[in-house]
């Protein structure tokens, strides 16, 4: 029998197989270019799809998550048993990926799909590993007992794609019947097929009756003791495998010193490129936007809307493309390990220490990342399976000190502390500093222990996992995640960016009614400088108006109105905390810190005529900063990453109240 | 009744029975059949998580896990470096 597509126009072809199984690398080879990234609905799984064209026919190819078998044990596993399932995704064809090197386990899940009666063909992939291994596969024999075309390839060097794709066209319904119906029969006489069983377990998911379980035990035993018979009639493999290079490189990177040290020398490689590699392109794409707001300024005449475009639109944009470079090196290291099978190993060395923080053993290089940005961190935890784990990782990395927080801790810090005071060789700036991240990193422990207890899950946590063989990295999968990344983050996290830079814009350039006419003409009046009337037209804004109605809420922690309108627009990124207090003490380029830091110690309180910012308010500004969730590209990141409004609004909550309290405490104590 | 955890490193066994329902089903998807042979192929630096080679390949596991599989030695066990 032969698929009949369910639209004429073309046959959708669905890659299904477990992790590691290299059905990505498959996609790619398949659809190369043509493949486009989507998200399946209401959950934060990515949805591959792409298309190829064979003997001008047009397919249309979806890569389902990974999945051990049918019976799903993750939120992946599930979305790839429902899409199998589901009448929406109109399945025609499934291809079964499977690792020839690695059978008897890759075809547990086969064996399921076969008996989901869709018309199928087994992809043998790895058959140069399997080579390696002294494995002989009777490809023609295995064909025979389970009744679908076996094609073996290389997804790798494209080996057997075009046999693959011809095979697609002839893809049949198997005869063979693998699941235990007789242990149906009895569990679940009302049942007809082994497809309506696996929907009913899914439907029942959340509540899972005990004979369905009982189901899936029998079902699988029953299901190895056919596998067994098939490997002993289609496989040869000698007794000892050769795997030797994996052995050998594991007694490496799991050794209690080399793989911990190889660990922090990968660590330290991602940190030097995210923190100092990605600053020479981010400086380009900062000039580049500045020029061209500059000349789009220039030529168009003046008034609101070219305002809008200049200030709103395109310094929005510039603050989402100025992401691009730490996304995109970040993820160009993360691929890398992931397809050699490092990162496995980075896990099951890392795992008991993380453990007890409620994290996991991928929530490292998220963590230490964040220490340039969240932004990237954040979608980083992509790669942690378990949905908890996750969860917390990305809750809590906002609360490692980034790179945007430097400006401001550099700017206080040199108000309170002179450049050369020191305990002997210890800089006490550096002292401080150094002190700050420490307090980032012990904050987003603390949270992490605390909502190891706090968040409910219905996913038991495990840690049962394959360590693949080593593989070089394949530079087509690198290049298509790094591609994608950024795409995501664009059009994706963008869209919310934009949208909250036009706000802020909006609310730091105009003022009710008349007020900027009349600061405008008393300018021209009394002859005053552009930065004097900046500063005014600051006040007088919307912001202005905002930041003073705040002050006796950011009273207590010793804020006054000023720092009230740059904690409103240092939201938008923290480093604009230090432009915003430039323009409000019309001190000029806020590059040169300088003649704002001389400004800021010269203030005056205007009720005790003391220092304004006297060190308990330095401090508690600080303080302030390493905790607060001021940014809006973390948040808009952890909604895209998270699909979900409630976990933003937690970050914001949390995070905020905790800088609030901790302002608090400082402030109280040292005044 | 001994438990994988408490193999010694290169130590081989078979796989009686598991003690939990849920984490049984998980094994067995995993390749981890009662009546296969595995061995302990190695221990992470802080004596957790381990892994065991078993039906060909690698697989990882905190030891709270491995005491929920009941292991019987192999009479023929001689601890001999792990050949994944």
């Amino acid at each position: 029998m032969s698929p009949v597509p369910s639209n004429l126009s073309h046959t959708s072809v669905a890659l299904v197989g477990n992790p590691n199984s290299g059905k990505s690398t498959l996609f790619n080879s398949m659809t190369g270019l043509h493949q486009k990234t989507g998200n399946y609905a209401g959950v934060t799984v990515d949805k591959h799809y792409g298309s190829y064209k064979h003997k001008n026919q047009e397919f249309k190819v979806t890569d389902l998550p990974g999945t051990y078998s049918l019976y799903p044990k993750s939120l992946d596993e599930e979305v790839a048993c429902r899409a199998l399932l589901s009448v929406d995704e109109k399945i025609d064809v499934v291809v079964i990926v499977a690792d020839a090197s690695n059978l008897k386990r890759h075809l547990l899940l086969a064996t399921q799909l076969i008996d989901l009666k869709m018309p199928c063909v087994l992809a043998l992939n790895m058959i140069d590993e399997a080579a390696k291994n002294n494995t002989v596969i009777y490809y023609e024999e295995l064909e025979k007992l389970i009744d679908i075309p076996v094609i073996p390839i290389n997804s790798r060097s494209k080996e057997g794609i075009q046999e693959l794709k011809e095979a697609i066209t002839r893809a049949k319904i198997s005869d063979t019947v693998f699941y235990n119906f007789e242990k149906q029969k009895q569990l679940f006489p009302q049942i007809d097929s082994y497809q309506t069983l696996i929907q009913l377990a899914l439907d029942t998911k959340k509540e899972q009756p005990h004979a369905i379980k009982e189901f899936e035990l029998n079902d699988n035993l029953h299901r190895f003791s056919k596998i067994n018979y098939m490997v002993a009639k289609c496989i040869k493999q000698p007794e000892k495998l050769n795997k030797n290079l994996t052995q050998k490189l594991d007694t490496f990177f799991t050794h209690k010193v080399f793989g911990f040290a190889f660990f922090f020398l990968v660590l330290f490689i991602i940190f030097q490129f995210i923190f100092y590699v990605a600053e020479y392109p981010m400086t380009w794409i900062e000039e580049g936007f500045a020029y061209l707001m500059n000349t789009v300024a220039v030529s168009l005449p003046k008034g609101q809307l070219s305002d809008l475009l200049v200030n709103g639109v395109l310094a929005g944009i510039s603050g989402i493309v100025v992401f691009v470079p730490q996304i995109a090196l970040l993820f160009f290291f993360i691929a890398i390990l992931e397809d050699t099978g490092y990162m496995a190993r980075a896990s099951f060395i890392l795992d008991k220490v993380m453990r007890k923080f409620g994290l996991n053993g991928k929530s490292v290089i998220p963590m230490i990342s964040s220490v340039a940005c969240a932004v990237p961190s954040i979608m980083s935890t992509r790669t942690i399976t378990n949905w908890k784990d996750r969860m917390i990782t990305i809750l809590v990395t906002p609360l490692i000190s980034c790179s945007a927080r430097l400006p401001v801790y550099t700017l206080l810090i040199s108000m309170m502390f002179a450049k050369d005071k020191s305990i002997g060789i210890l800089n006490y700036q550096g002292l401080v500093l150094m002190g700050m991240y420490l307090l980032g990193f012990g904050a987003a422990l603390l949270a992490a222990l605390i909502l190891k207890h706090v968040l409910k899950t219905t996913e038991k946590s495990y840690f049962i996992m394959e360590l693949p063989v080593y593989r070089k990295p394949q530079w087509q999968t690198v290049a298509m995640l790094v591609f994608d990344k950024v795409k995501v983050f664009l059009f994706d996290a963008g869209k919310i960016i934009l949208a909250i830079s036009i706000v802020l814009w909006f609310l730091t350039s105009h003022a009710p009614g008349d007020a900027f006419e009349k600061l405008e003409s008393n300018a021209v009046a009394t002859n005053l400088q552009e930065a004097d009337l900046n500063a005014q037209k600051l006040e007088a804004s919307y912001a202005g108006i905002l930041g003073k109605k705040m002050e006796p809420v950011i009273k207590p922690l010793g804020f006054d109105w000023k720092i009230g309108i740059a904690l409103i627009t240092s939201f938008a990124a923290r480093e604009v905390f230090v432009g915003t207090m430039a323009t409000i003490y019309s001190s000029g380029d806020s590059e040169n810190t300088e003649t704002l830091r001389e400004k800021l110690i010269a203030e005056k309180n205007f009720e005790t005529q003391l220092p304004a910012y006297s060190s308990a308010v330095c401090w508690s500004l600080m303080i302030f900063y390493v905790f607060a969730m001021q940014c809006m590209s973390t948040l808009a990141t952890t909604y895209r990453e998270t699909k979900h409004w409630k976990w933003p609004a937690i970050q914001l909550v949390f995070m905020t109240g905790l800088a609030y309290l901790s302002s608090l405490l400082v402030y109280n104590i040292l005044n | 009744m001994q438990t994988l955890d408490t193999l010694t490193l290169g130590q081989s066994a078979t796989i009686k029975e598991f003690t939990d329902d849920f984490l049984s089903l998980k094994f067995i998807e995993m390749g981890c059949l009662p009546g296969e042979k595995i061995k302990l192929c190695n221990i992470a630096p802080f004596g957790d998580p381990i892994a065991i080679e078993v039906s060909g390949y690698v697989l990882s596991l905190r030891k709270q896990e491995a005491a929920t599989i009941v292991v019987k030695l192999n009479p023929e066990n001689t601890v001999e470096s792990c050949a994944i």
